[in-house]
């Protein structure tokens, strides 16, 4: 009888690094030039965006990294990041910061048709036309790089303000909208506590800010087809840099330390009926819900807003769709996770694999000798 | 982000165990609580390990929170530390624990992280397995809501897993479940021993080591202290039965490497067609190996 050799894991795993690599060597003598951070982190600027909001760190360099590292797998990408910002340690606590302080680079809201301040397409491809522009495939480098310094030359810079106010700062004027709340709960750290149902909407936010996109968007998607009944309205979504003010290490002072490229989304939904928040005799106001993250990813942040909405509805009145079910939405979101335990599938498990035979044998066995039982059984009938 | 800023050349040094400090204190602080209430799920915050959710990131957790320069670390994935991801896992551990020597012997470790198996050989007082699990809960196959599940554990309400250990009594004459089988630890809450077989849940009662279970993904750490009782969740008239090793005359197979009689053994389709039987516990094979061939030499 024959067996086999129980050695050469160590091997394998050397090879399949040295495979790795040399794929991502593009595998001809004659091919490009490696990709330089500069070019993954400016030209693919929606990627690097989303790799930072799915690995929860601000460092469009170690983005860029982590792209070209992992050859462009999103999801590899922003577990590096994530696993890369896992041995920071946490400095401080960040105070809560004003993103009516933003410098922007694109503002709309699809509930007025002018706001104050004005509505500012910016760059998106909303209403690009999606037909192949060939004439990409083969670039010159020197109009490549004027492109920019072009279009800022062209640019009014006078008449822009610094910042916006918030649409929703008018409809709360107007009552129509609940006010800010006075107290406010310290922040739930997701990076140090674990999720314990119920949560609170402090938990659910900062795991939605790094979840992965795709997933975000799926189960929004349910709610918006139907499965749930959010129907949100945009009042507004902004991208731009957020100011981030820190306290100042020796006086204490709130101080601009950098900024970071942020995308907002606030929804309205349609009002619910007021029981027990504010008394019976409360005057309906519309619902909000909140989308925020990393980057410039505004399929994200409205998928986050509209799924905050869900959840608030879910946690208040229980939940009737599973985009309303806080423990549903939050354990599957995460693409670390996800992929995670997806991909961990292809590991050995022939052990838990015998285990199965061994139990699908034995009822076998058994089903068969039920069956010749019951053969005998019918048989002694028929006599 | 200033225009001027530069990766560095090089990562900086890790810290000793990958895990800073304050990750490694909540972890202590979790395994004394999970060593305190047997068999409870004790979450705790998990962080992101640069190996994939599902590769044994708990289990590793537990490690590194635990390791010193002093122990002797010994990784195993379905019994063999050849396998890949014991190969992996312990290769990072070297990387980051300066001073830590590593085994294969099951003897000579102070520390043994294991997915999928418990060593054939007999664990002692001074020894820990740190075992990698997937599903914390073995309620899950039951109802799906960690919210729910938390009451019915708290209620010690087991009457929806006994109910399907009967289903499958009705419908198939055995108990489905292959792995994974849920044991009562200490009378009270009945915990998912991780996906070992059968045959290895019989040494998690009264286990002179301390064993802890430590899933990453689902944040949860929890414990089988030594000295501990671990019953298999099972019926008065109904016994529990390990994988099957016999040959379909009644014959116990021996393992065609060593010939041992008393091993889980991984069955193998070879190359020329047939099968064979082998010790799934490599550092036990060999030295069944070892000493067969020394009495061969001095009969």
């Amino acid at each position: 009888m024959g067996y086999v050799a129980i050695k050469g894991g160590e091997k394998a795993i050397d090879g399949a690094a040295d495979a790795l690599e040399a794929l991502r060597g593009g595998g001809q003598p004659s091919g490009p030039d490696p990709l330089s951070l500069d070019a993954i982190e400016h030209q693919l600027r929606l990627l690097t965006s989303r790799i930072m909001s799915e690995g929860g760190l601000y460092h469009p360099k170690l983005a860029a990294l982590a792209i070209k590292q992992m050859q462009g797998d999103t999801l590899e990408a922003g577990f590096a990041l994530r696993a890369y910002r896992s041995t920071r340690p946490r400095l401080l606590e960040t105070p809560p910061q004003d993103t009516g302080q933003m410098r922007l680079i694109r503002r709309i809201s699809s509930a007025f048709k002018d706001i104050p301040g004005g509505q500012m397409l910016g760059p998106t491809h909303d209403y690009a036309l999606r037909l192949m522009r060939f004439e990409l495939a083969e670039e010159s480098p020197e109009p490549f790089r004027k492109m920019a310094a072009q279009f800022l030359q062209n640019a009014p810079t006078d008449t822009l303000p610094d910042s916006f106010p918030k649409v929703l700062d008018a409809l709360r004027k107007e009552g129509l909208l609940p006010p800010k709340p006075a107290h406010r709960n310290p922040a739930f750290d997701i990076t140090r506590d674990p999720l314990i149902f119920p949560v609170s909407r402090s938990a659910a936010l900062a795991t939605m800010a790094r979840a992965e996109t795709g997933s975000m968007l799926a189960i929004a998607y349910s709610n918006m087809r139907g499965y749930g009944d959010v129907h949100p309205t945009v009042a507004e979504l902004r991208v731009g840099y957020l100011p981030v003010m820190l306290p100042h290490p020796v006086t204490g002072e709130l101080t601009e330390a950098g900024e970071v490229l942020m995308t907002e989304c606030e929804v309205i939904a349609m009002y619910e009926p007021d029981d027990t928040d504010t008394g019976k005799d409360a005057a309906p106001e519309f619902t909000l819900g909140y989308g925020a993250c990393f980057g410039h990813n505004e399929t994200k942040a409205i998928s986050m807003a509209i799924l905050d909405r869900a959840l608030q509805k879910g946690m208040h009145d229980g939940p009737a769709n599973a985009s309303e079910d806080p423990e549903f939405v939050l354990m599957h979101i995460d693409g670390v996770d996800s992929m995670g335990f997806a991909n961990h599938y292809k590991m050995p498990h022939y052990v838990t694999f015998q285990s199965d035979m061994d139990r699908l044998r034995a009822t076998r066995s058994k089903h068969q000798e039920r069956g010749q039982d019951q053969q005998e059984v019918s048989h002694e009938s028929e006599l | 982000m200033n225009p001027n800023y530069k990766l560095p050349a090089a990562q900086d040094s890790y810290s000793f165990g990958f895990l800073d400090e304050f990750a490694k204190r909540e972890i202590r602080r979790v395994i004394l609580k999970a060593i305190s209430i047997p068999g409870y799920q004790t979450p705790y915050a998990s962080r992101e390990m640069p190996m994939g959710r599902g590769f044994g990131t708990g289990g590793l957790q537990l490690t590194l929170a635990m390791i010193g320069p002093d122990d002797t670390l010994k990784v195993i994935d379905q019994g063999s530390d050849d396998s890949v991801n014991a190969v992996n896992l312990r290769k990072f551990a070297e990387l980051t624990c300066p001073g830590v020597s590593t085994t294969e012997s099951t003897a000579d470790a102070s520390l043994i992280q294991t997915r999928h198996r418990v060593p054939e050989t007999a664990l002692r007082e001074d020894q820990v397995l740190n075992l990698q699990v997937p599903y914390p809960d073995p309620l899950v196959i039951v109802e799906p809501s960690e919210a729910r599940r938390k009451v019915m554990h708290g209620e010690g309400d087991y009457a929806r897993l006994l109910t399907k250990l009967y289903e499958d009594l009705v419908q198939f004459d055995e108990i489905t479940i292959s792995h994974r089988y849920p044991t009562r630890v200490n009378g009270h809450y009945v915990i998912d021993p991780s996906p070992i077989p059968r045959y290895d849940v019989p040494r998690l009662h009264q286990a002179k080591a301390l064993m802890l279970f430590g899933a990453g993904r689902e944040k949860k750490i929890y414990a089988v202290p030594p000295y501990t009782d671990a019953e298999p969740l099972v019926f008065d008239d109904i016994p529990f039965r390990t994988e099957n090793f016999h040959t379909a005359d009644g014959k116990r197979r021996p393992c065609a490497r060593c010939g041992a009689t008393d091993s889980f053994l991984d069955e193998l389709n070879l190359e020329t067609g047939g099968k064979a039987w082998q010790c799934s516990d490599t550092d036990y094979c060999n030295r069944q190996l070892a000493a067969a061939n020394d009495r061969e030499v001095t009969p």
